[in-house]
């Protein structure tokens, strides 16, 4: 009996198929036979509690790619043989079935079937990468720079609209940055692609524009210990600061983005008001910065906590100026992102294969997955602009490089980890 | 003196009726939780046995069946805030992030839907030892194995011998798996007192799954749920594929309805809905979520997400804020996917409560702190702890619950009875 393995919808944006795609299922193969005595090394036996785990013929990768369902939504173009030649590298872990297909069938999948448009997002939701940045600068190995400009290069093909390249802080403080005019002037500036760079200083300042950078972010935080701790002042010093860069950059129509650390808790003093937050923002946001990002520096936050702290900043800072920084600490940051985008926030940092870890609880994630927040857009149907699949190689690139797995689960489900 | 009867008769309709509509009501403004008609009668649940169901969100308990003067006293009490409220009430009730549970109730699935994914078989003592800290922990509802034939599933080839040897905590429900009248038989022999079936909303998964049509394998079902019935053995039913299959791809809300409908008046108290391969994200849950409400009660419902590519909790979260009740997990995230060799499995018991914790539901675990210990017992194995725990510094295994910042005094917040201190 033929089954519709994959349908999609009259829902799907233009630019890829508009009929219902209907096609047989993907392998004709006999029934297996029981596994009767299953070998040490086979997948355990299916979660529903009695399948053969040799049954497993399911969505056929090729297929897929025959009818050219890669086609995202905001998924840039068609498959052309580029794409093909790179999806081919994802090998399949069990050489007699093609159960990785389903994991990656079923990503892709998830991108094309019918979303429900939730009431109250954003149709569009831009996406800040920060992976070269939070990410590299928290990683424990030290990346080269070609490394890291190579990295960049490919996440710039990605379809992300932003990506934060590096930090002009001193490598004293951060020797992973240490190579940022190197960086800066080494990434390939794709044209529609911004490229903020950190600077704490006024004098990083002045490096960054004289290496090239056209983008500037200032990071303030809204708790007195964590500043104090973190640059050395208290958060009125750190002002004082920010304002010297954000004039200068201003004089010099560079736009520049602040950061507000600690949004929803401190390693240090724990508990952060939302009161707090909200003044540091509308200071922030006072002095020049076309938006805000509010982090959720340590990742204890959860839903109910940035309902909360949103709800007092967007009475102060209109909600088109903010983002939400989500570190994945303790596993809420898609949650607290559905959160944020529920209020109306539009604008999401996040690190490719979640690069970055936490300085303050060791072993623990750090930011939010790029690969799962897209994935999780565009089951919404929110329109992001960036590929999947591209943001996935980037991610197992830098991965390689580093020498680390990737915390991305969608990125564990489609590769062999 | 009219006027301000005119204002006080004002005020108590539009109390009662934004009191109703508090809570019950999903994301499109519509009523939820509607009892269906006469179809759905105690009679054809076949339940025996107190039920799970007694637990509901906070917004649904409050309904008709309140008296009217409990509803005056209510609304005497609430007048002055309601008075402003009113309208952040009804803003709440049909934003899209609608009115979240007071109270959730956890299904640990870990011992069998976790173990019996892993690549591991782990011995009997050691899952014995596994159930009774989950025991210990305060879980209400601890899933403990699975009485099919361990030529299909050797992972759970002890079920008899973990049955009869655990700790049976009065208050917690055990209940084991039990795919045929076989399994049934032999779980009520090894004194099984709740037992669970698994349905799917997809042909193409039962077939390959239970090698029968989704019609054959209600036949079997119905066995088992008459011999339940009369054994005054509660049946709770799970629905595979309910946001996507691995076969079939996508499968239709309208499905995942029927399916529903039938196991719950076929007979089981509870059915919980399985995100089976974890590819849902919250707009699917959310579709899936308002068609079975139309044919189940909201209080009748459960959600079992698997983090495949990370979205559980934000799914859970969805389910929340529709009024979902029940959620299921697993301890350390225990289980993988069997169709994605690496990938992550069941959305994991410890940030599931985390995340409930933060929003201030209550939950029925409050010592989980020991269910993250590293075991001092060496024959537990180190399971995959979830990413999410950090080991030192401000992010304590617990983290929110246990959370004391670098420096802070023991002073303030209130002592826990692990020993932590809560910060206020």
């Amino acid at each position: 009996m033929r089954r519709t393995a994959l349908v999609l919808t009259a829902s799907a944006p233009e630019g890829r198929a508009s009929e219902l795609a209907q096609f047989p299922s993907a392998v004709p193969a006999p029934h297996p036979p029981p596994v009767s005595l299953p070998s040490p090394t086979a997948a355990p036996g299916f979660a529903m509690g009695n399948v053969p785990s040799a049954v497993k013929h399911c969505l056929s990768y090729q297929q897929l790619l025959r009818e050219h369902l890669w086609i995202g939504d905001s998924v840039a173009g068609a498959l052309d043989p580029a794409q093909t030649s790179v999806l081919t590298n994802l090998h399949c872990f069990q050489p007699d079935v093609c159960g990785f297909s389903v994991s990656l069938a079923g990503s892709v999948a998830c991108i094309h079937w019918e979303t429900s448009q939730l009431s109250g997002l954003p149709e569009f939701v831009k996406i800040v990468e920060v992976g070269p940045r939070d990410g590299l600068q928290n990683e424990k190995v030290i990346v080269p720079t070609d490394i890291k400009i190579e990295f960049i290069n490919r996440l710039s093909q990605t379809g992300l609209s932003v990506i934060e390249v590096t930090s002009f802080v001193s490598s004293r403080w951060v020797p992973q940055m240490a190579d940022h005019t190197e960086v800066m002037k080494g990434i390939h500036q794709y044209p529609g692609v911004r490229y903020p760079v950190l600077t704490p200083n006024l004098q990083g300042f002045h490096r960054a524009v004289a290496a090239g950078a056209t983008e500037i972010s200032v990071f303030g935080a809204a708790s007195e210990s964590f500043s104090k701790k973190n640059i050395n002042c208290s958060i009125e010093e750190s002002m004082g600061k920010f304002e010297e860069v954000v004039k200068s950059a201003r004089h010099m129509n560079i736009p520049a983005r602040g950061y507000v650390s600690c949004a929803l808790g401190c390693p240090y003093e724990g508990s952060i008001t939302p009161q707090k937050v909200t003044e540091v923002s509308k200071r922030l946001y006072g002095m020049g910065c076309y938006e805000i990002s509010l982090g959720d520096t340590i990742g204890v936050g959860t839903p109910g906590s940035m309902k909360r702290m949103l709800e007092s900043v967007m009475k102060e800072i209109p909600p088109g100026a903010l983002a939400v920084h989500c570190h994945d600490t303790y596993g809420q940051a898609l949650a607290n992102i559905l959160t944020a985008l529920q209020m109306g926030i539009n604008v999401v940092d996040s690190a490719v294969s979640g690069l970055g870890g936490c300085p303050y609880a060791k072993g623990a994630s750090g930011n939010v997955a790029t690969e799962d927040l897209v994935y999780m857009l565009n089951g919404l149907g929110l329109n992001t602009g960036v590929n999947l699949y591209k943001v996935m190689e980037a991610g197992d690139f830098i991965c390689k490089a580093v020498n680390k797995t990737t915390n991305s689960k969608v990125a564990q489900a489609s590769f062999n980890a | 003196m009219v006027s301000r009867l005119i204002l006080f008769i004002f005020i108590f309709l539009a109390s009662h009726l934004a009191w109703h509509g508090r809570g019950t009501r999903n994301l499109n403004g519509e009523r939820l939780g509607v009892e269906p008609a006469s179809e759905v009668t105690a009679e054809g649940r076949g339940r025996g046995l107190a039920h799970q169901t007694s637990r509901r969100s906070g917004g649904a308990q409050l309904d008709c069946r309140w008296g009217f003067w409990a509803k005056m006293a209510a609304m005497r009490k609430a007048l002055p805030r309601r008075l402003v409220g009113l309208a952040s009430l009804r803003a709440v009730s049909t934003s899209s992030m609608g009115t979240l549970p007071k109270r959730v109730k956890i299904v640990e699935v870990g011992p069998r839907d976790g173990l019996q994914n892993e690549k591991n078989i782990v011995s009997t003592p050691v899952k014995i030892k596994l159930i009774d800290m989950l025991s210990e922990a305060g879980l209400s509802v601890i899933e403990t194995t699975s009485f099919v034939s361990p030529k299909w599933v050797p992972q759970m080839g002890d079920h008899t011998e973990v049955l009869k040897g655990i700790q049976k905590f009065p208050g917690i429900n055990y209940p084991v798996l039990t795919p045929n009248l076989k399994g049934f038989e032999a779980a009520v022999a090894a004194g099984a007192k709740e037992v669970a079936i698994f349905g799917a909303a997809s042909e193409l998964f039962t077939k390959k799954n239970i090698n029968c049509s989704i019609e054959e394998s209600f036949q079997r079902f119905d066995a088992i749920l008459k011999a339940a019935q009369s054994a005054n053995i509660s049946v709770r039913g799970y629905v595979s594929c309910a946001l996507g299959c691995p076969y079939e791809g996508k499968i239709s809300p309208a499905k995942v309805a029927e399916v529903t409908k039938k196991l719950y008046s076929m007979g089981c108290y509870e059915i919980s809905l399985g995100d089976t391969i974890g590819v849902g994200t919250p707009g699917i849950m959310k579709d899936m979520l308002s068609a079975v409400m139309q044919e189940v009660p909201l209080a009748a419902l459960a959600v079992h997400c698997h983090d495949t590519y990370g979205q559980a909790l934000a799914n859970t979260l969805m389910a929340l804020q529709m009024g979902v009740s029940v959620v299921d997990s697993s301890v350390a995230g225990l289980g993988g996917c069997p169709y994605a060799q690496g990938a992550s499995g069941n959305l994991a018991t410890e940030d599931l409560v985390y995340m409930l914790e933060g929003l201030g539901i209550h939950t029925d675990s409050p010592v989980l702190s020991h269910l993250g210990e590293r075991s001092v017992d060496p024959q537990i194995p180190s399971f995959p702890t979830p990413r999410c725990h950090g080991r030192e510094g401000a992010g304590n295994r617990w983290g929110w619950l246990h959370w004391q910042p670098h420096g802070a005094g023991a002073a303030g917040g209130r002592l826990l009875a692990c020993g932590h201190r809560q910060l206020p």
